[in-house]
């Protein structure tokens, strides 16, 4: 038996893959649905923009020699005394930002995308393993699991945060700090994707199909790649979805509560954080701009997220 | 029923012994104990000596045996930073976080279960489609940000409810409580709606689909078949039958409120053990951390006792056959 | 016995106007690939006392037409033309509120499951009294006492006990009876049945129709009995309807249409259904005398004490089932052996033991001479292959009808080269009557028979000798069913094939088989040649079982 025998071939042309999918229940229903299509574009829009954010944004926030302290402060849609533009305005270093916002969403992007990827992986491993081995295996991975999940993955993503803190050598704690967020929010994360993953598991491993394969002899860690893991993705692609909006509002509680990463690179949470100093004092658009940013970026993938749910249940269909 | 709750105390004390070795393990090889307690310029016999007396260079399974004892006697260690022993730390800010908790379970749970069953009942309607687009905008709201927002209107601007603190409080001697002055329960509104508001939407969000889902079965298709009114098959037979699954999460949700506090106490400068346990983390605070990891799982522990209970009491089917079927 | 409050029924006998008439029913879906039509055009009365039989395939409409009349159809279907008239007034228009006080009042409904009929968080009683005192102005203790005659009537021993316990304490069989009793706890003139013995098994089933049809007789109701078997309809109903899809084909007595149907759709249906005294199979090369398949003292054990826990604590008193209890039995070359049984009696545990799916507790499994859990193990993988119920779950939804039944060939490294697979597919697709640009497609997109043919591909595609079938068309309509078995019948003539063809249905392992083992409870209780058994069952449990059958020869 060589390696790739019992792999299915790869799809058809395009064109086919194409054509289904343009007649697929799937498209029909995000055409149906106006919120859907509004929250995929504002999703995209902002995902785009801060993927773009060095070619786009219009200052580099954080080159300390084009910065300028009497820029300060300047109100949104209007000029400082320097001539400086600033649509949402400045902030107490004279930072615009607009421009903050744009990096500042790249940071949490990326760590939302990261950390979901991460807890992915490790959900569907042990989620996989525990759903086609079961016994005390089973029992202790989902036990595990539950014991976790009663557990805010705020608190959880906190305490990896401080263990990997007193690990890691103070001077790197700032180079280290976007991947000890990384991990401490993936690892907070796996337990809904390996239940839900276990879940599907038992369900496919009792088909006939899987017999039918064990009859012929494929070994079990085919079987769980080529025969079960397709089947279980539709779930799993949901709970990512929501998941990553479910990161993003982590990493920046995180950073909001002053342990994320660190002022000089801020994300969206840092931002917060550093306008609701001003918030009290009357210059509410330092706060208010990354707030809405993130709000729309999370909303965004929740709405993508709960309509993915009800177009792939075809009970509710 | 003496049988299922032995087995249910069992696995708790197992669950418990996992966390006490979790928050050892952090005891032990997060930072150096000694080197925190006793500062940079300490003679190395000093250190032996403190070792010696802390017993450091006991075996493994003895230390953790200590730690154990001791923390069955309450004794979890003194704070790093605040120089003070983390029990009475501990002691002293548990008021605040049990009321604060308390008052936002109540919201959750009130509101969470009436707006899911309407949802439910009433599927299509116009106020479901804005009941459902809302809590989306809930679970997408961060809480810090949920917080803030009420602070700025509430607090600043309308200058109606305080922004920050507990207000006065009545010391009964073993407990402070802010529930008995106007101050304090004024102090008490904006943090407990900011940190119900999650909790509320995920319990609103399961209720609807446990209930739609209950709906679906055919015993309600033949409750209807048998002309049982509206009444009767949706708060007799659907609602009872909900209720099964929604107690477990919901309970589970609830003791997570505890320490979901961490961050409502942060925004409020709210004096419970939360934003003491976020300060800790800040520094490194190790026996702190440990103790507060300790706790929640104890919360956990206790809350899911109970919810067993409740379980066993509302199916017959666990009542008669006399095991979990979970 | 219970004493009736009202008799409508017997009023209405008596001026002989039907129970319910319905006239020119339909009742569309509109869907998002357009409008479909589930049932169209349909027509009957149902007189007072009556049993009607309404039998199809799926898809032919029948429960459709039982949820229209009781105002249940779920949406987005509903009633686009005719009308539906309950002792001579309209009820299909009738307000939701009063159309609700009528449910369970005059019209009641039986459904299919009872495993999942009843609400399981509440007491039987409670669900009974409920019912009665929604519909009849009596107490709740009168309501009691109504309840418990009502379930004494249904045949549920000790009524004043069990009254009081939870569903999930009954068998499914005592749940249908309560489900019964509950659907006549208000004396309604109309019973609608909806396949009310189809998950039962044949020996419950016998006993489930019998008591619906006394309990209906005494209380003169009708009843509408919608099922697939017509088996059961020749036991049990006067007159029938005959519906294909949405649409009725013939309307007759039973009898009539059994034994001279019409209409070319009812011919071939009654042709296609097998029964208990259909002649035996005649093979066009006659099965060798050798034995291929050896079974010997199989054994097999499940450990049901429940999780790690109690297995610790109950250690030797833990609930050990013989699942399989010393099984011997032999199939000779070329021929087909059906293992007979019902629900729970070990036949497809003892199946997955010949195929390598879960080890035997004790015994061997001989193929050739050779133990397929020991040295045989290797030559296993090709020589035996195996056909499952459901032709749902047996085929991997994500992918292509060609890779499905390549994996075999992959599997075992029978042929390397894309083109040389895809011959050898292209060609098992022509064996099995398909198309081969079929291999490019996706099995949803084939009808369960298809689908059933793409797995007997696959099982094919290995060259196997011996094939274990485990209730291959069990989940297929009759006319299908009949083709499939066509189609096993001529593979095995042409390829010389062994079968276990494991099945519930007597009638097709009549059709099908040289002999025959039954097994109960784990044992085998009979074994031999097909008509042997068959005509003169010399086992108590046999016999039970052949005459429970509902067969349409029995039709009188």
């Amino acid at each position: 038996m060589s390696a790739d025998t019992t792999r299915p071939a790869a799809p058809v042309a395009a064109k086919g893959a194409l054509a289904r999918f343009l007649d697929s229940d799937i498209w029909f229903s995000f055409k149906r649905s106006p919120v859907t299509i509004v929250a995929a574009t504002v999703a995209a829009v902002l995902i785009l923009s801060a993927l773009l954010a060095p070619l786009i944004s219009p200052y580099d926030p954080f080159n300390p020699a084009t910065l300028n302290l009497m820029d300060g402060f300047t109100k949104p849609f209007s000029e400082s005394m320097f001539g400086n533009y600033f649509v949402f305005g400045s902030d107490n270093q004279g930072r615009d930002v607009l421009s903050t916002i744009l990096y500042g969403s790249r940071i949490s992007i990326f760590v939302g995308l990261m950390a979901t990827l991460f807890a992915m992986v490790i959900g569907i491993s042990l989620g996989l393993s525990a759903g086609y081995v079961g016994g005390v295996y089973d029992s202790v991975v989902m036990r595990i699991a539950d014991i976790q999940l009663s557990f805010p993955a705020i608190l959880i993503a906190l305490l990896i945060f401080g263990v990997a803190r007193g690990i890691i050598p103070p001077s790197q704690h700032e180079s280290m700090a976007v991947w000890v967020l990384i991990i401490a929010i993936g690892l907070a994360n796996w337990a809904q994707f390996a239940r839900t993953v276990r879940g599907a598991t038992m369900v496919e491993r009792q088909k006939d199909y899987v017999a039918a394969a064990r009859i012929m002899g494929v070994n079990p860690l085919r079987i769980l790649l080529g025969h079960v893991l397709p089947n279980v993705m539709g779930p799993v692609l949901v709970i990512a979805t929501i998941n990553l909006a479910l990161a993003i509002i982590e990493e920046a509680t995180l950073s909001y509560l002053g342990v994320g990463v660190p002022p000089t690179q801020p994300s969206l949470g840092t931002l917060i954080r550093i306008g609701q100093q001003f918030l009290f004092s009357g210059e509410w658009w330092i706060l208010f701009f990354p707030a809405v940013t993130l709000v729309l970026l999370a909303l965004s993938v929740n709405l993508l997220g709960d309509w993915l749910r009800d177009a792939l249940n075809p009970r509710l269909r | 029923m003496l049988a299922f709750i032995l087995r249910r105390l069992l696995q708790s004390v197992v669950v418990m012994l996992v966390v006490c070795l979790i928050s050892f393990s952090l005891f032990h090889y997060v930072g150096d104990p000694v080197a925190s307690l006793l500062g940079q310029d300490s003679r190395l016999q000093d250190f032996e000596e403190l070792r010696e007396r802390l017993g450091l260079n006991d075996p493994f399974y003895m230390q953790f045996a200590n730690y154990i004892g001791n923390a069955l006697r309450g004794e979890l260690g003194i704070s790093y930073r605040l120089q003070t022993p983390v029990s009475e730390l501990i002691a002293s800010r548990l008021p605040a976080t049990i009321e604060l908790a308390m008052a936002s379970a109540l919201i959750a749970l009130v509101f969470g279960v009436t707006l899911g069953v309407m949802s439910a009942l009433k599927p299509r309607s116009f106020t479901t489609g804005v009941v459902m687009t809302l809590s989306l905008v809930g679970v997408s709201l961060p809480t810090f940000l949920i917080g803030i927002g009420l602070i700025y209107v509430f607090a600043v601007e309308l200058q109606w409810l305080p922004s920050f603190g507990r207000g006065q409080v009545v010391d009964l001697g073993w407990w402070k409580t802010g529930l008995l002055t106007e101050s304090g329960l004024r102090s008490l509104i904006l943090p407990a709606i900011t940190l119900s508001l999650f909790q509320l939407t995920l319990i609103m969000r399961l209720v609807r689909a446990e209930m739609l889902e209950v709906l679906r079965q055919d015993y309600i298709k033949f409750a209807r078949a048998r002309g049982l009114s509206n009444r009767a098959i949706n708060f007799g037979h659907a609602l009872k039958n909900t209720l099964v699954p929604v107690i477990t999460i919901t309970g589970l949700q609830l003791g997570s409120v505890i320490a979901f506090a961490i961050i409502t106490e942060t925004v409020f400068q709210w004096p419970g053990v939360g934003s003491l346990f976020v300060n800790s983390v800040q520094v490194v605070d190790v026996p702190v951390m440990a103790a507060y990891l300790m706790f929640v799982a104890l919360v956990f522990v206790v809350i899911n006792l109970i919810v067993d209970i409740l379980y066993y009491v509302v199916d017959p089917r666990l009542r008669i056959a006399g095991r979990a079927a979970r | 016995m219970v004493e009736t409050l009202v008799k409508p029924a017997a009023e209405a006998a008596a001026t002989k106007r039907p129970v319910v008439s319905v006239r020119n029913l339909t009742v569309d879906f509109p869907l998002r690939r357009g409008n479909f039509r589930a049932v169209e055009d349909v027509s009957f009365d149902i007189m007072p006392g009556e049993v009607l039989g309404v039998v199809g395939e799926s898809g032919a409409g029948k429960s459709m037409t039982g949820s229209a009349i009781i105002g249940l159809i779920e949406p987005p279907g509903r009633i686009t033309g005719g009308e539906v008239l309950l002792d001579g007034r309209r009820i299909d228009n009738l307000p939701p509120e009063e159309m609700q006080k009528l449910r369970g009042k005059r019209i009641g409904m039986v459904f299919q499951d009872p495993l999942t009929s009843l609400n399981p968080l509440y007491r039987i009683g409670d669900q009974i009294v409920e019912t009665i005192r929604r519909h009849l102005p009596v107490s709740e203790a009168e309501a009691r006492e109504r309840a418990i005659g009502l379930l004494r009537e249904a045949g549920i021993p000790s009524p004043e006990d069990r009254i009081d316990s939870y569903p999930h304490q009954f068998s499914g069989g005592m749940r249908q009876r309560v489900v019964i009793a509950l659907a006549l706890a208000a004396e309604p003139e109309l019973i609608i049945a909806d396949e009310p013995t189809s998950a039962l098994d044949v020996s419950v089933q016998a006993q489930i129709i019998k008591v619906l049809k006394r309990l209906c007789e005494s209380r003169g109701a009708a009843v509408m009995l919608i099922t697939h078997d017509m088996g059961v309809i020749a036991e049990t109903a006067d007159r029938m309807i005959v519906m294909n899809k949405g649409r009725i084909v013939e309307t007759g007595k039973v009898g009539d249409i059994i034994k001279r149907p019409k209409q070319d759709y009812t011919i071939r249906l009654i042709k296609a259904i097998p029964s208990i005294t259909d002649p035996i199979r005649v093979h066009a090369a006659p099965a060798e005398q050798k034995a291929l398949v050896e079974v010997k003292h199989l054994v097999r054990d499940f450990d049901l004490s429940g999780s790690l826990l109690d297995r610790l604590f109950r250690r030797g008193g833990g609930k050990i089932v013989h699942a399989v209890d010393d099984v011997s039995f032999s199939i000779r070359k070329g021929s087909t052996y059906g293992l007979v049984g019902e629900s729970g009696s070990g036949k497809s545990t003892c199946a997955r033991m010949m195929v390598g799916l879960i080890p035997p507790t004790s015994g061997e499994v001989l193929l050739d001479g050779k133990d397929i859990w020991q040295a045989g193990a290797a030559e296993r993988r090709r020589k035996v292959q195996m056909i499952f119920q459901d032709p749902y779950a047996s085929l991997n939804p994500r992918w292509r009808v060609g890779d499905i039944i390549a994996e075999p060939i992959k599997a075992l490294g029978l042929a390397s080269g894309r083109s040389e697979i895809e011959g050898r597919v292209a060609d098992l697709l022509e064996r099995v009557r398909l198309d081969a640009a079929a291999m490019r497609k996706f099995p949803h997109e084939f009808s369960g028979g298809q689908r059933q043919r793409i797995a007997i591909a696959r099982a094919l595609s290995s060259q196997p000798e011996f094939i274990v079938c485990d209730e291959p068309t069990s989940a297929l309509d009759v006319s299908v069913q009949a083709q499939v078995l066509d189609l096993m019948k001529r593979l095995q003539d042409e390829f010389g094939l062994t079968y276990l063809l494991i099945s519930h249905n007597l009638a097709v392992v009549r059709t099908m088989a040289d002999d025959v083992g039954v097994l109960n409870k784990g044992r085998l209780v009979e074994q031999g040649p097909v008509d042997q058994v068959f005509d003169a069952p010399k086992d108590e449990y046999t016999r039970m079982l052949l005459s429970s059958v509902p067969d349409i020869s029995k039709v009188d």
